[in-house]
């Protein structure tokens, strides 16, 4: 097809004259048989000098964020690499939408996006202090059961179910939740809620986060930021196979 | 000002012209603009498709004929330009919102005359005074090639025009006066390469369409001194100076691979320029690379206009922004770039850099506002990036543009805040 550096396993193959029609049945189903070949990238391994070559990404999204302007910029060193390299085509498609994010990476091949993924997924440096846990004790109190429990009457799941016990996401594809500040977290759950993020088709994010308040969401970011961090920050390894929705973007397990 | 004049003159302008054409079309002066439209449709073939394909990809039809995020050729992507705002339509095979009922014959009329399959003249914003010099065995594998896709239903918005450019029969007037169909003669003492070359750099790559300013009616102007022109807020450099864009003094190889891989002599396209290399350039094949750039590095070079806001600012004023550029600079660059802008392995030096030092400086304030990645290429598959520095506010960007522009040996005008607005 093209000469675009992308070996066999490139999960999401980008040529603009043949992308698949998203969002096709037919499309998603190939894209997840490529992401079963996740994460190995090309064979001549990782570029060197990934330090040198991410100063762009770097700047900003340093072990803590770095607020800018324009908003909250995430933690991204540690997630799992599928997760962050499902990210980078949703801004590259423009599923996911921020004007920065959108250009810088409009001009990237699969197989760099992997290298980049797999990167910043080994890098592991510090987390920052967990903020104060949210005052009113209703909202403490409803934040833990929606990422402990769920709300069964009204069919949302509890995070944790999908995100891992110990919130740190799970690999390949799901990402961890401690580490992040509030806004960050409502700010997410808000732009799925309006549109101006997506997943991959079934995007169980989107159907959860109809299910939620206001209130809802505002307990949830609040408790989750003031979680304090686990001994082990890694995802964990695997998804489990009893998960509580079926998600486009996260491979389910064969059970 | 400019613009205000446009307002009274154009629409007067345009009425005699108007009566003019009428007179002539009606007379038959322009009966020979229909005359390729009843031609048979020749039989496709799997190798004509392949060949379309190809050809589609030196002219870049994706580029403008997808909208961020929208499905290839769905069309609506937004061009702003001095007349409007222009949305590019849907060129899939769907016969109600694409181009699926058009037959080969309207399809090459599109292409080389500018007539839509219903017979009204096209916006020169698709750039067919360009393709107008394609032969029509390459237009057929194009539309053999689209009409093998699948097609996507998908209505795209209109254009949104200023008066009275949303009248489109007024660009009947503009072809009368402005364009004119034809294919490229053979000029002697040229070789075949250099012919190849010019075929795909002035025809299906319409590489003028950008790299060379608008006049007044938005036609290309011909000079060889006129400046590049803007494209989504960035300056298309002039191919005809080698302080600009051209390739002059470099060797065929050197321009071919930078081409291709969208880097060389330690400098990298940016910019749309980069998704130019990533949908278009980086496919072709090593031959025709070779051609375009034999063609680019024999154009005749000229001393350019100088284009963008002019800055004037006083002595003291430059003075204080490179004071404050020297700080910045320090602190937020020479990190990658060097203290003396002297670059690093993937890192552009600045110093004697022509995209630093050129007249316009639209592009270094864009780099500096919101970085980027050149292109991913075979020949340069993990580029280094620029982070943007969206915190910089107008002041900060005019002083790091300033001083880097007057460092090191580099001696270009300032760059002022009044000029970033522009």
């Amino acid at each position: 097809m093209t000469g675009v550096p992308c070996g066999p396993p490139c999960p999401l193959p980008r040529s603009l004259t043949e992308r698949p029609a998203w969002p096709t049945t037919a499309a998603w189903i190939a894209a997840l048989i490529g992401l079963l070949s996740w994460p190995a990238i090309g064979a001549a391994g990782p570029p060197p000098e990934m330090d040198e070559r991410m100063r762009a990404c770097t700047a900003c999204h340093g072990s803590e964020g770095i607020r800018i302007d324009e908003g909250y910029v995430p933690r991204i060193e540690g997630k799992p690499a599928g997760y962050l390299f499902n990210q980078l085509v949703h801004f590259r498609e423009h599923r996911r939408t921020n004007a920065t994010m959108n250009h810088l990476v409009e001009w990237m091949s699969d197989d760099y996006m992997a290298a980049i993924a797999n990167w910043f997924a080994d890098r592991e440096p510090p987390y920052p202090d967990p903020a104060e846990p949210p005052r009113r004790e209703a909202l403490r109190e409803r934040g833990e059961q929606l990422v402990r429990a769920g709300d069964a009457d009204r069919d949302i799941p509890a995070c944790q179910a999908c995100h891992g016990e110990r919130l740190a996401g799970v690999r390949p594809d799901t990402p961890g939740l401690i580490g992040l500040p509030e806004h960050y977290i409502a700010g997410q759950l808000g732009a799925w809620q309006v549109g101006r993020r997506q997943a991959a088709e079934p995007d169980c994010m989107a159907t959860i986060v109809e299910r939620l308040s206001e209130r809802d969401v505002e307990a949830v970011a609040a408790w989750l930021a003031s979680r304090p961090l686990p001994d082990n920050t890694r995802p964990a390894a695997g998804p489990a196979t009893d998960l509580p929705m079926q998600c486009g973007s996260v491979e389910r397990p064969s059970s | 000002m400019k613009r205000a004049v446009h307002r009274w003159l154009v629409p007067a302008v345009l009425l005699v012209g108007a009566v003019l054409v009428t007179a002539l079309m009606t007379t038959g002066g322009g009966g020979e603009l229909r005359s390729a439209a009843g031609e048979s449709v020749g039989s496709t073939s799997a190798d004509q498709v392949e060949r379309g394909r190809y050809l589609a990809r030196v002219g870049n039809c994706t580029g403008c004929h997808t909208a961020p995020g929208g499905k290839p050729l769905a069309g609506g992507l937004a061009l702003e330009t001095d007349f409007g705002t222009f949305r590019t339509p849907n060129i899939t095979p769907d016969a109600g919102t694409g181009i699926g009922g058009w037959s080969q014959g309207a399809f090459r009329e599109a292409m080389l005359r500018g007539q839509r399959a219903d017979g009204a003249p096209l916006y020169p914003a698709c750039p067919y005074p360009s393709f107008t010099h394609a032969r029509a065995g390459d237009i057929d594998a194009i539309h053999a090639w689209i009409q093998s896709l699948d097609p996507v239903e998908h209505e795209t918005r209109g254009h949104d025009l200023d008066f009275p450019y949303g009248i489109r029969g007024l660009l009947n007037i503009w072809q009368w006066a402005l364009f004119e169909p034809d294919s490229l003669e053979k000029e002697e003492g040229r070789d075949e390469q250099w012919h190849r070359g010019r075929y795909l750099v002035e025809g299906l790559g319409h590489c003028s369409e950008c790299h060379r300013d608008r006049g007044t009616f938005g036609a290309v102007r011909e000079a060889t001194d006129a400046p590049g022109g803007m494209i989504h807020g960035w300056y298309a450099p002039s191919l005809n100076s080698p302080e600009e864009a051209g390739l002059q003094q470099w060797s065929t190889a050197e321009a071919a691979d930078f081409l291709r891989s969208g880097n060389g002599r330690d400098t990298a396209m940016v910019g749309p320029m980069a998704g130019v290399v990533f949908d278009s350039l980086q496919h072709l094949r090593a031959d025709d690379a070779r051609a375009m750039a034999a063609y680019l590095r024999k154009l005749p070079t000229a001393e350019i206009e100088a284009s963008g806001y002019q800055a004037r600012p006083s002595p003291e004023t430059v003075k204080a922004m490179m004071e404050r550029g020297e700080t910045l600079y320090a602190r937020d660059c020479a990190d990658c770039h060097g203290d003396s802008g002297e670059g690093d392995a993937g890192v552009a030096a600045l110093a004697g850099n022509r995209a630093v030092t050129m007249k316009n400086p639209a592009n270094i304030v864009r780099m500096i506002r919101r970085g980027g990645f050149p292109a991913s290429t075979p020949g340069n598959p993990y580029p280094h990036g620029m982070p943007p520095f969206q915190e910089y506010g107008d002041r900060d960007i005019a002083a790091v543009a300033t001083y880097i522009r007057q460092s090191w040996g580099n001696d270009a005008p300032p760059v002022s805040t009044i000029g970033l607005a522009e």
